[in-house]
């Protein structure tokens, strides 16, 4: 009876024991030394871009800008690989995993919690970056300001507004915003693939190494596409091989967006949701990759 | 059995997700976004590492460590390095307009300079003629900005200055400041540029005196030195009756 009882209240999905595993996965992750190895470099590099070129207003916003987002994508990229790739390996070789798997807990459930809590840890980096940036970069928009405040005094007033305007627009750009949550979708992308490359690599260097191809591949991914899909005259080895490429790799050019949108290019906001659907989609099926596998994963 | 299943799904997956990728793609050719083409050519001119660096969703940031290489050479006076460097940084980055007007700026007015006044070349003809060249190259970064950015006004304006100051070609100048005028974002004063060189294009007196009185008409912001005598020349040159001209003493010089 009790034991039908107890059959009666568990669930085959709790959001509960999900919310449990990813909350433990972020203090975990919170944790390791490395996180905060990467925050410190990623905040100082956004903390120096404002010194590496003291060139005119426009340009050193430029730079300010291109080199921030840049170490913003670089860091939540490095966090979104390291931070998965120890996970699974850690709680195997610690022995973790088999307290938690005892219980009465799916190993979908299992892996859910650990990329919601990778999803969390690159959230808050990122959310903590940018704030970080954009305070430099108000920063440096009011020293410009009150620098160039006593050379337009006695410029006509919309002279004066035109000046203004341009040194505003060449600061903060409201399209960064987006762009910066476009970094975000490629962050989880890479979480949900390196989750799923963890659950059948033996050690968390292989997922490391393999990721760091899967990148660097994943970047090239629209040009073979495109040559597999346009290119008539090839050889048929060329053709399966970049049909390969296109079929397996995920198409990380796609949220690239930022290097336009610091150009003062503006994101629509049907383009940001088609990219945003196809992030979604990609972790995803990652997601539920990484369950065929760890299902079947011998413990 | 289970890896077969696994890669069956990583196929199956790819093949849905392929016409996505390049609706995708086609959307954000359309609102020029990744229209950086990665080729031998490009691989030739920033090398390996600067390569893979872009490759790797980095080109804004190698262009920017390129274009400080450009200011660096520019402060050397290295003008062929400086074209290089600006050739590939705009490359790299072409939706930065920052990047095109910099390089049109060095070419067509630091490096023509130069060129005018090179003490290596004795004849002045040479010298003439390659100032011309740098101007050329100016105004080819500029017609190149202006294709991958058509829809900013900074660049018409740029290049509206250099057939200003540099051709002295007042026609393609207003042209290319009433292009910049067009755009929302445009500064006030393109407008006004765009009338005053039309003054001085034979033939179009009317067509500028009628632009100019209409911005005279707009308001005591519009009513700056150059355009009062502007206006006045043109009413001169026309014939205005004295009835229809500007005061003498217009209220914003008062």
């Amino acid at each position: 009876m009790a034991f039908k009882m107890i059959e009666q209240r568990h669930r085959v999905f709790s959001l509960g024991r999900v919310t449990a595993i990813a909350g433990n996965t972020l203090t975990e992750l919170t944790r390791q030394k490395v996180f905060y190895g990467v925050l410190v470099f990623a905040l100082l590099l956004i903390g120096t871009s404002g010194f590496m070129a003291q060139l005119s207003f426009q340009q050193e916003f430029q730079v300010l800008k291109d080199v921030s987002l840049g170490a913003m994508s670089i860091f939540i990229s490095l966090l979104a690989i390291v931070g998965p790739a120890r996970l699974l390996a850690q709680e195997i070789e610690d022995r973790t995993i088999y307290t938690i798997l005892a219980k009465p807990v799916s190993r979908f459930e299992y892996l859910l919690g650990k990329l919601i809590g990778i999803l969390l840890l690159l959230a808050i980096s990122l959310v903590l970056m940018s704030a970080f940036f954009l305070s430099m970069l108000y920063l440096r928009e009011q020293t410009v300001l009150r620098e160039t405040a006593p050379q337009l005094a006695n410029l006509p007033l919309p002279q004066m507004n035109d000046t203004l305007r341009t040194i505003r627009a060449s600061a903060f750009n409201a399209n960064l915003l987006p762009a910066i949550v476009v970094i975000y979708f490629k962050g989880c992308l890479l979480a949900s693939l390196t989750l799923f490359i963890s659950t059948f690599a033996t050690t968390n260097i292989f997922t490391i190494f393999v990721m760091v191809f899967i990148y660097f591949i994943g970047h090239l991914q629209a040009m073979a596409r495109d040559y597999w899909l346009q290119e008539k005259g090839m050889g048929w080895l060329a053709h399966v091989f970049l049909a390969f490429v296109a079929l397996i790799f995920p198409d990380l050019q796609a949220f690239n967006l930022v290097d336009d949108a610091v150009a003062g290019a503006v994101i629509p906001l049907a383009l940001f949701l088609k990219t945003a659907l196809l992030g979604g989609f990609y972790t995803t099926i990652y997601l539920l990759l990484a369950a065929t596998v760890f299902y079947g994963k011998e413990l | 059995m289970r890896i077969l299943l696994v890669l069956g799904i990583v196929l199956a997956f790819g093949a849905i997700r392929l016409p996505i990728e390049r609706h995708l793609a086609a959307a954000h050719h359309q609102h020029r976004f990744r229209t950086t083409e990665f080729n031998l050519s490009l691989r030739e001119q920033i090398g390996q590492l600067g390569f893979i660096a872009a490759l790797s969703g980095f080109r804004s940031l190698v262009a920017d460590v390129l274009f400080i290489q450009a200011h660096v050479a520019w402060e050397r006076t290295e003008w062929g390095r400086v074209l290089l460097l600006f050739r590939q940084v705009t490359t790299l980055q072409p939706r930065s307009i920052l990047f095109w007007d910099m390089a049109a700026w060095h070419m067509a007015w630091n490096a023509s300079v130069a060129a005018l006044n090179d003490p290596s070349q004795p004849r002045q003809a040479l010298r003439v003629k390659a100032q011309r060249e740098y101007f050329a190259l100016g105004k080819d970064f500029l017609e190149r900005g202006i294709r991958n950015n058509p829809d900013r006004p900074q660049l018409y304006e740029s290049l509206g200055r250099l057939y200003r100051d540099k051709y002295h070609d007042h026609e393609h100048a207003a042209e290319y400041f009433a292009e910049a005028a067009e755009h929302p974002d445009a500064p006030s004063y393109d407008k006004r540029f765009a009338a005053y060189e039309l003054s001085y294009c034979e033939g179009r007196e009317r067509e500028a005196y009628a632009h100019l009185h209409a911005l005279y008409l707009a308001g005591k912001n519009e009513r700056l030195p150059t355009l009062i005598t502007r206006l006045k020349f043109l009413e001169g040159k026309l014939n205005i009756p004295p009835g229809e001209r500007i005061p003498d003493q217009p209220a914003a010089q008062k």
